[in-house]
């Protein structure tokens, strides 16, 4: 892999973002993703973000925003996530939602893939999603942003949510 | 204290082209008094109520937004009364059915029934405008007025249990109707 591939870079994720169609983000700081990530896009006026203080309001905000024919994206660390799954249940995956979620996987080991992590946090998130039949891709090398914009749009496309999951911090 | 669904009955006459997002009880009644294809029942989770206002609110901007909320399940998420402070929709106004009860579960009492003020905890979430009522005379002296206002507006409804509706909770979830709504907003 090349020097630069092993970066993730925010301005191609930022990018693939505004190339997905997406203007709303709903977010909840995460210490993988807010300093240069979030910060970035708080400070894009292409961007409206919607602070929330509780990840699940996120799943439900994006619901109501699809209802009106926009497209969101909810920024948030896989904590919340965990957090989050009744209402990734009820609201998005039985209410048939388009719900995109980006999630930090905050402590994940470089390289390593998520279910093979020491944390038990990080081992458990792939195969909750797997069982809960949500789709989701993993971003860790800027390469790996080229995966954004098919899923949104296959999540658009089907009704369903997805869940990008952020395997090391953006820079 | 108001019976619900005349206090529902109440707001249906004043009623225009306003989204309402409804919940629970408050859904299985208001489906039938105001019948429209702006009615958002779909909200999927207990609490959730308010956060797919907010997001109606943000996403339609020139129409005003109504969710009439459960007390239960406002508690649920109180985390939203700050969020939606800060976002702060001026098409959003945010009712409160105030039964004191987990009606839905049992009727069994909510937390600091009687004692907490959910107006309080707007205003200081950042709501610009609350209100409380209690009786009939004065919710239909004041509604109209009240679902003008720029918001977001706290409305306490005192309420009791009213007529009862034939539940449907297959309705309320329907991503049939969703489709409907959408559609209606021209989507």
């Amino acid at each position: 892999m090349s020097e630069t591939g092993q970066i993730l870079e925010v301005k191609k994720i930022i990018g693939e973002i505004k190339r997905a169609g997406i203007r709303f983000i709903v977010a909840l700081p995460d210490r993988t993703t807010s300093h240069h990530l979030l910060k970035t896009i708080m400070k894009d006026p292409d961007f409206r973000v919607v602070q929330v203080c509780k990840e699940d309001e996120g799943i439900s905000i994006c619901s109501g925003l699809y209802a009106t024919g926009h497209r969101a994206l909810l920024l948030i660390q896989y904590t919340g996530l965990l957090d989050s799954i009744n209402s990734l249940r009820g609201v998005a995956v039985e209410g048939k939602n388009p719900v995109c979620l980006m999630v930090g996987l905050l402590g994940k080991e470089p390289g390593v893939a998520p279910t093979q992590s020491k944390r038990y946090g990080l081992r458990i998130i792939e195969p909750i999603l797997d069982a809960m039949g949500v789709e989701h891709h993993l971003i860790e090398y800027s390469e790996d942003t080229e995966k954004l914009v098919p899923a949104v749009d296959e999540a658009y496309r089907r009704s369903e949510p997805v869940v990008l999951l952020i395997g090391k911090e953006p820079k | 204290m108001m019976k619900r669904d005349e206090c529902f009955k109440v707001l249906a006459r004043h009623r225009t082209n306003q989204i309402v997002v409804a919940v629970y009880k408050a859904a299985q009644e208001w489906i039938h008094i105001s019948p429209s294809d702006f009615n958002y029942t779909f909200t999927g989770a207990m609490g959730q109520g308010s956060s797919h206002a907010l997001g109606l609110a943000l996403g339609c901007p020139d129409r005003k937004v109504i969710v009439l909320d459960g007390d239960g399940s406002l508690l649920m998420n109180l985390g939203s009364l700050v969020t939606i402070g800060h976002a702060a929709p001026k098409n959003l106004i945010h009712c409160v059915g105030e039964n004191g009860t987990y009606e839905t579960n049992g009727a069994v009492p909510i937390p600091g029934a009687g004692r907490i003020s959910f107006t309080g905890l707007a205003r200081e979430a950042g709501y610009v405008k609350t209100y409380e009522f209690d009786n009939l005379q004065d919710w239909e002296r004041s509604v109209e007025h009240v679902i003008s206002e720029d918001g977001p507006v706290m409305v306490d409804l005192k309420i009791v249990p009213g007529q009862e509706y034939p539940e449907d909770f297959r309705r309320l979830y329907s991503t049939q109707v969703r489709d409907a709504f959408r559609a209606a907003l021209q989507i």
